[in-house]
């Protein structure tokens, strides 16, 4: 049975929507975001942290290895989007994408996995993007990014796979956060035209499959990217 | 001259290979010492069981010490510059490690 959860990026959106799903199933979870939270539960701890600093990401894991004993399950969920044309991007969003989506998920699952493989069990998902597949034009860096990611998820799954630690990956469809909220209405109607079911994602679809990959009895359902939405990798 | 300190590193060193032999049952590891081949092409241990050597090691050097340290470096598996070669390498490279961080 699963009884903690790291979840990152839960200071809203899917990640709070996450915590408190699992929160009310009986687990113990701890959250960070850069602000402050307002969740509170007995069973929930937050870490204001960037998830792209090393330092305060290995002091969070161990002050919860310490005070659980073990590390069940990881939700490498914190992300952060621009949309913009490749040839008017400048560095600075690059830098700050890849630290957000790629270092933070890279530093969560080395420093999480060690506390897996001390175990010999873990379940460890990933969020990613309909925008990998579909190479959405203006998110060249969003989904490099994204599947930058999906690489690491694949990678992590063959070698963790023999310490009983699953790494799977989610790319929802587009879901109605502040990631999107610069995103024009019309680009937003042409993506959703591209998948199997032209609608936006629910926090509710995206939590079903999370149940899915987190299942203790999933031990041999690893390395996997499953998109919403009818669309394909 | 090993430090007071490289002799307790050595020690949580010597402790982690214990504790981990306890599954891997080599007996190349029943006695560890500091000079005990790890990884690499005179090292018993393979890459998942050098990993679960460092995070035994960091442990006891929290407890032991009460220092957090991340063992981590871009030649851990390197055949021949790699830190995990042998316990008293390991030890030297872990003191290094505090060292910075001071």
């Amino acid at each position: 049975m699963n009884t903690t959860l790291i979840i990152t990026g839960t200071r809203k959106g899917i990640g709070r929507f996450l915590a408190e799903r699992y929160l009310e199933r009986g687990m113990r979870v701890a959250g960070c975001s850069r602000k402050n939270s307002d969740l509170d539960h007995p069973n929930y701890r937050h870490f204001p942290l960037d998830v792209g600093d090393e330092a305060a990401v290995v002091a969070m894991v161990k002050s919860l290895k310490k005070e659980w004993g073990r590390i069940d399950c990881l939700i490498n969920n914190a992300g952060a989007a621009a949309m913009n044309h490749l040839l008017l991007t400048p560095k600075s969003t690059v830098d700050r994408l890849m630290k957000v989506n790629f270092q933070g998920a890279f530093l969560f699952l080395r420093e999480v996995g060690k506390a897996m493989t001390r175990k010999k069990y873990g379940r460890i998902v990933n969020l990613s993007t309909v925008a990998v597949p579909l190479a959405l034009e203006g998110e060249a860096v969003y989904a490099a990014s994204k599947a930058a990611v999906e690489t690491l998820t694949k990678v992590a799954a063959r070698e963790l796979g023999a310490a009983g630690i699953t790494v799977n990956a989610i790319g929802p469809a587009p879901v109605k956060t502040d990631l999107i909220k610069n995103v024009p209405e019309e680009a937003m109607q042409r993506l959703l035209e591209r998948q199997a079911i032209p609608r936006f994602a629910q926090f509710e679809d995206v939590a079903r499959v999370m149940d899915f990959f987190l299942d203790p009895a999933g031990d041999f359902i690893t390395g996997q990217i499953m998109y919403l939405g009818g669309v394909h990798g | 001259m090993d430090t007071p300190q490289r002799d307790q590193i050595i020690a949580c060193i010597v402790d982690a290979l214990k504790e981990l032999n306890e599954e891997l049952n080599l007996a190349e590891l029943n006695e560890p010492d500091e000079s005990t081949p790890l990884y690499g092409t005179r090292g018993t241990l393979d890459s998942m069981a050098l990993v679960n050597l460092c995070v035994l090691v960091e442990e006891n050097i929290e407890e032991e010490l009460g220092l957090a340290i991340s063992l981590t470096d871009e030649r851990a598996m390197s055949q021949k510059t790699s830190p995990f070669v042998q316990v008293k390498r390991l030890a030297r490279y872990i003191e290094t490690l505090l060292q910075d961080e001071q």
